[in-house]
């Protein structure tokens, strides 16, 4: 059987009920999927493609949606440069990948995340399931992000007293935490 | 990761995922409840700042913290990162790794369930990525399950949290309780109908998203969709199960109206289809994995509805899988290209088609 709109063979065979009684339509791949998305919503990421792609390009969008209202071009420059100080991520860097450097950029993008959060979410607070030991010195932890960061760019710049200065510090917050936590590493 | 991971994929090749088995309720509609939890160490960056160092640190932290499971199952740790191209695709066709996994580049990894009833991603979007997966609709045994698998990795690790904004996440779409509910169906009836547009338009409304699993354009390959929820943070992981759970049943009522209504109406074409896709199905020399699952599609349903008595679903569930690329490489143990694998799929759909007709070699 060939496809009701060209010559290839019709491989899908739709029925159609709209209106009074059941109709068969007969069509390639092409024109079924073409006949198909005639009535899909638009705005919607492609099924199948890549999903955590289609979010991340998705939020590209929102934020730059967020951010186009009440700001000048100025303003957005200085934002987009602005930095996490403990992964060094800028605010361009994220908003371009939909995707964030570390857990402290909650903290330091807060004013610009939450609008986004609640906008996603439409909650801002969090219920359900946390760590039992979460409370547990969080700002030590993200300090060793920054710690193991600046210990590789001094290695980089051949700056070995200040890495060693800076392996001891990783040292001692991760013995802190490991007896605290019981672990063995 | 010790042991040769070919050796334990070859090892999964010969079964099925406990998934697939077709048993569960409603399991002639809902292929699978799944639940994936996404955590982050508090002490390491995101993936996309994580240094070669950090992600090799990453990895060995969260090896160290499974072996806990391994007291209640057998796990299979397979190493990503040395993974051939084929396997890591054939892992993704199994749906034990996502696609983002196996074309990511860096230190990664996943461990296994024996059941393939769950699976550990290491550094996937996020540090690790928690998933299990029931056969038919049963998200509350998934949920037990994943909630006492992050339980005992918690106990050995710190993951990112905070008091407001709950388990922080590489993306804020997934942060609070970093918790996705999918469940995945087949809804052949609801695509031949036309209806199905009507149910996703529904479905948004409440913040609900529905996907489809394989291929692209808005006709899921195989007419499988996975309804999932979109929200994480603000509602409670019992809540968001609800929510999903509750729209569930009514998708399938759906789905079994517009079966009942393709029976009452137009019982000639519908019997026609099913019989002409399982006649193609047994027949052809050559075959593309889009027509395929097509085909098997309506076979699926015809199955469902008694229209083919001599097929069971769970062989047909396996078809699914087992006649996409990397799988037909992995069964006939060659690299095929395009042309050799639509010849390979089509030799193996005769044979196993042709062996479920006879009553005593169901345990092939
Ligand atoms: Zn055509
Ligand atoms: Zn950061």
């Amino acid at each position: 059987m060939k496809c009701q709109k060209c010559e290839k063979p019709a491989n899908f065979h739709i029925t159609e009920l709209t209106g009074g009684k059941p109709q068969e339509v007969h069509l390639c791949e092409d024109h079924a999927r073409e006949y198909l998305t005639q009535a899909g919503e638009a705005g919607e990421p492609p099924a199948g493609t890549n999903m955590a792609a289609a979010m991340a390009q998705q939020m590209a969008q929102q934020i730059a949606a967020q951010m186009a209202i009440g700001q000048t071009a100025d303003e957005l420059e200085k934002l987009d440069q602005q930095a996490c100080p403990v992964c060094g991520i800028t605010f361009y860097e994220f908003r371009s990948q939909g995707r964030l450097g570390c857990p402290n950029d909650y903290v330091c993008f807060k004013k610009q995340l939450e609008p986004l959060i609640l906008n996603i979410h439409g909650e801002s607070q969090h219920v359900g399931k946390s760590p039992k030991g979460a409370s547990v010195a969080s700002r030590e932890r993200t300090q060793l992000i920054r710690l193991r960061r600046e210990m590789k760019s001094a290695i980089a710049e051949e700056a070995y007293e200040r890495a060693s200065q800076l392996r001891d510090q990783i040292r001692q917050i991760e013995g802190g935490r490991e007896s605290r936590m019981g672990g063995d590493e | 990761m010790t042991g040769n991971a070919n050796v334990k994929l070859d090892d999964l090749t010969r079964y099925s995922g406990e998934w697939l088995r077709g048993v569960g309720p409603q399991s002639d509609i809902v292929i699978s409840s799944r639940i994936r939890l996404a955590r982050n160490l508090a002490d390491y960056p995101f993936i996309s700042r994580a240094s070669p160092q950090d992600r090799g640190r990453i990895q060995g932290q969260l090896q160290t913290a499974i072996p806990s499971l391994a007291d209640q199952d057998d796990l299979l740790c397979i190493d990503v990162e040395e993974l051939a191209a084929v396997d890591r695709q054939f892992l993704v066709e199994r749906q034990l790794i996502s696609r983002e996994l196996a074309e990511a580049s860096g230190a990664r990894s996943v461990a296994i369930g024996r059941d393939e009833k769950f699976s550990l991603m290491i550094n996937e979007e996020d540090h690790l990525r928690i998933q299990v997966m029931e056969s038919g609709l049963d998200l509350e045994s998934a949920w037990d399950r994943i909630n006492r698998i992050d339980d005992l990795i918690e106990e050995k690790v710190t993951f990112a949290c905070d008091e407001t904004l709950g388990y922080l996440t590489a993306c804020p779409t997934n942060v609070g309780t970093g918790m996705r509910v999918s469940v995945m169906l087949h809804l052949p009836a609801l695509v031949m109908t036309r209806q199905i547009d009507k149910v996703f338009r529904s479905l948004h409304k409440i913040s609900l998203a529905v996907r489809g699993l394989y291929g692209e354009g808005s006709q899921a390959m195989g007419d499988f969709y996975q309804i999932s929820n979109q929200i994480t943070l603000g509602r409670s992981e019992k809540d968001l199960i609800k929510q999903v759970g509750d729209v569930v049943p009514v998708v399938i009522k759906y789905e079994r109206q517009a079966r009942e209504f393709l029976v009452q109406e137009s019982q000639e074409n519908l019997h026609d289809r099913v019989s002409r896709a399982y006649g193609i199905l047994r027949n052809a020399q050559t075959i593309s994995s889009e027509e395929t699952m097509h085909l098997l599609s309506s076979v699926r349903m015809g199955v469902n509805l008694g229209l083919i008595d001599d097929l069971k679903i769970p062989i047909v569930n396996e078809l699914f899988i087992h006649t996409q690329p990397a799988h037909l490489q992995k069964l006939s143990g060659s690299e095929l290209d395009t042309t050799d694998r639509n010849i390979e799929r089509a030799r193996y759909l005769r044979r196993h088609l042709a062996q479920a007709d006879r009553p005593d070699s169901e345990n092939n």
